[in-house]
């Protein structure tokens, strides 16, 4: 029986095993940002201890900084002072940091591959838990707590227990206006917000290998909304080729070297796993959110699910959602009026979510009073997605063209919805609250349907306007 | 060596639903902080507040739970961001162990880093447990984690903790760095070796 790629992976980070039962397990690459980290690096201090490994951490900041005005100071002190914090700790630990005049500074899950620090079966953490995103290239990318940023810090590992591992095989072809936003919420709709717990999910299947690498990564984030530990993509010459040349990533006999391990660590074909999962993509509608978790989805043509029709257990958050959102069972979501669109974040900020995004345009405008905002997820996108002239596609159409950071996914900067607007949007939570405003409401959908829902006003269904 | 953990007593409280996310926990905006110590007072913010700062239907608005530090909740609980903010949040507000049907396995991770047993038990005697504390928000309960038990009312439920998280906690090596940091050479050997492979 041939091993299956987390478990080839896991053995080669092995240090030891604890008196506790948990693995301590080596990490290759661990990123950080302003908002996790700061908390961690006092207790090293409060202990006395340094960064073990430092060339093995690397910072940028995301979370708080403004996509309007970057001009440093930012008028918000709070988040002047954590700009402070991690330029001071970066610079007396010796890591290196893309602040925000640095040309890769953006979204870490964002900046992480595209610098090629991401690589094929390595560990990869990050105090953050859309860190999932990385297992696209074939890693174990895990989000972690704050105080396991400072185990990593101090020792370059974590105390972990195994998860077991599940396969989810999605086959056939996806339909025209499916993209891997709406296969990530159709999985985690049938699974359950919480029905990844103790697992680590294996994609795979002929739809996950027909995805780019940017797909991969908006299907790997969005794994931590389905409730497992992490989740991943077998690297295949897409993932090679993607890294080839790539500032942090190995060139000549090194890539050569590390070609060969990237290789060896797939799942082999006859690999067992703890439990397998089918899907059939071709039966994947666009999806969208009607309630208040990323599970609470349906396909676009779909209307909203009577509280009856769940589990007893389940009806008073359904109750709960169907309030926040001031939605009725019965409704189609279709049609909605909206009143922000966003499209961005470390799931759907990447160039290939612009230019889709920016093909459903067509020459059209935004809707009278929609408020639309496009937020490029790193510098380096946006400056590519300004080298094709998606950008003047964009703002002649009406939306705002921001600078690179998390944005209105979770509204730690100026960027929030206003009382209880109801926001069409790319990110990956729609919390109540998460974008900050505590009665504002979320509807998660692809960049595409954002930017349709931004010209008409309303939530329309992507496949009536292709072609 | 860190404080041994293996019962922790207290009186209840209860917050119904599902999926109660960290977002809810602590709404980011109180994230803006260079130190965990401010966060107690924003525990669960939003559903305590209106916008205008009036008080809302909040078990913890509700004086009867005043000084509680355990917590009971349903399934999934803490679900969503990796923010260790949340359990700061309730550590800081007064809770001290945490009893629900299931946990969000980042969130669980991270109140054992802080010392909070975090206990699972039947959905049943979670109602059972939440309706009890209604009636009774100034009686005492225990979790025991040796026995992996809830102590209330005169007696005993038996419940699961995660094994390794149980172990630490008894054994007061949830504080992880300085058992990781005993494995120094084994973490320089596997340095080495992966450096052969990748970088």
């Amino acid at each position: 029986m041939g091993e299956n790629l987390f478990n080839k992976v896991w053995s080669k980070h092995i240090v030891r095993e604890l008196p506790t039962g948990q693995t301590q397990l080596f990490i290759g690459l661990h990123l950080i940002h302003e908002v996790t980290s700061p908390q961690a690096f006092q207790m090293l201090r409060e202990r006395g201890l340094s960064v073990a490994y430092p060339k093995r951490t690397i910072a940028t900041v995301d979370h708080i900084v403004p996509t309007d005005e970057t001009k440093r100071p930012f008028s918000d002190l709070l988040a002047e002072k954590m700009m402070q914090e991690i330029e001071k700790n970066a610079k007396e630990f010796d890591i290196t940091l893309f602040d925000t005049t640095n040309s890769n500074q953006g979204i870490v899950h964002i900046v992480g591959p595209e610098l090629g620090l991401t690589q094929p079966g390595m560990t990869i953490v990050c105090g953050d838990s859309h860190t999932s995103t990385h297992g696209a290239f074939g890693a174990i990318a895990l989000g972690i707590g704050t105080s396991q940023v400072r185990d990593v810090l101090a020792t370059q590992c974590l105390a972990i227990n195994k998860p077991q591992v599940r396969r989810i095989v999605v086959n056939a072809e996806l339909g025209k206006g499916v993209y891997a936003k709406d296969v990530i919420l159709a999985i985690i709709r049938k699974l359950g917000v919480n029905g990844g717990i103790g697992y680590a999910y294996e994609y795979a299947g002929s739809a996950i290998e027909a995805m780019s690498m940017e797909e991969r990564m908006t299907l790997c984030n969005m794994t931590i909304e389905g409730g497992a530990k992490c989740g991943y993509v077998n690297p295949d010459v897409k993932t090679f080729e993607y890294l080839k040349g790539r500032e942090y990533a190995p060139r000549d006999a090194s890539y050569e070297r590390a070609l060969r391990y990237w290789k060896s660590i797939a799942s082999d074909a006859d690999a067992s796993y703890d439990d397998v999962v089918e899907f059939d993509g071709s039966l994947i509608e666009p999806m969208v959110t009607w309630g208040i978790n990323p599970g609470q989805t349906m396909g676009i043509s779909e209307r909203i699910p009577s509280v009856e029709s769940f589990f007893a257990d389940e009806q008073l958050t359904v109750t709960q959602a169907l309030k926040h959102m001031s939605f009725s069972s019965g409704d189609m979501v279709k049609g909605k009026k909206i009143d922000v669109a966003f499209i961005g974040s470390c799931t759907n900020g990447r160039l290939s979510d612009l230019r889709e995004a920016a093909k459903m345009i067509k020459g059209g405008k935004v809707a009278k009073d929609v408020k639309a905002i496009v937020v490029p997820g790193s510098q380096k996108v946006k400056k590519a997605a300004e080298a094709e002239g998606l950008d003047g596609i964009f703002t002649r159409a009406g939306f705002e063209w921001r600078a690179a950071g998390c944005s209105m996914c979770l509204a730690m900067n100026p960027d929030k919805l206003q009382g209880s607007q109801l926001c069409a949007s790319s990110s990956n939570r729609n919390f109540i609250g998460r974008q900050g405003s505590p009665t504002g409401r979320t509807l998660l959908m692809s960049p595409a349907m954002v930017a349709l829902a931004a010209i008409h006003g309303s939530v329309v269904d992507v496949r009536d306007h292709l072609g | 060596m860190v404080e041994l953990i293996s019962e922790v007593e207290g009186t209840g409280i209860f917050v119904q639903g599902n999926d109660i996310d960290t977002d809810r926990i602590i709404p980011a905006r109180y994230m803006k902080e260079v130190t965990f110590a401010p966060l107690g007072e924003f525990a669960f913010y939003d559903a305590r507040f209106s916008e205008s700062g009036d008080k809302k239907d909040h078990p913890f608005n509700d004086s009867r739970f005043k000084g509680a530090s355990i917590l009971v909740v349903n399934k999934n609980f803490g679900c969503g961001s990796s923010r260790e903010h949340a359990p700061q949040s309730l550590l800081r507000w007064g809770i001290k162990a945490v009893i629900g049907e299931s946990f969000a396995e980042i969130f669980a991770g991270n109140c054992t880093m802080l010392g909070i047993p975090t206990l699972v038990l039947d959905p049943a005697s979670i109602t059972f447990l939440m309706d009890w504390i209604k009636e009774h928000p100034s009686e005492a309960i225990t979790l025991d984690a040796e026995k992996q038990q809830v102590i209330y009312s005169g007696k005993s439920v038996d419940g699961t903790m995660v094994s390794s998280s149980r172990k630490a906690l008894l054994e007061g090596t949830w504080d992880s760095t300085s058992l990781l940091l005993e494995g120094k050479d084994a973490i320089k050997e596997v340095a080495d070796r992966l450096d052969a492979l990748y970088n």
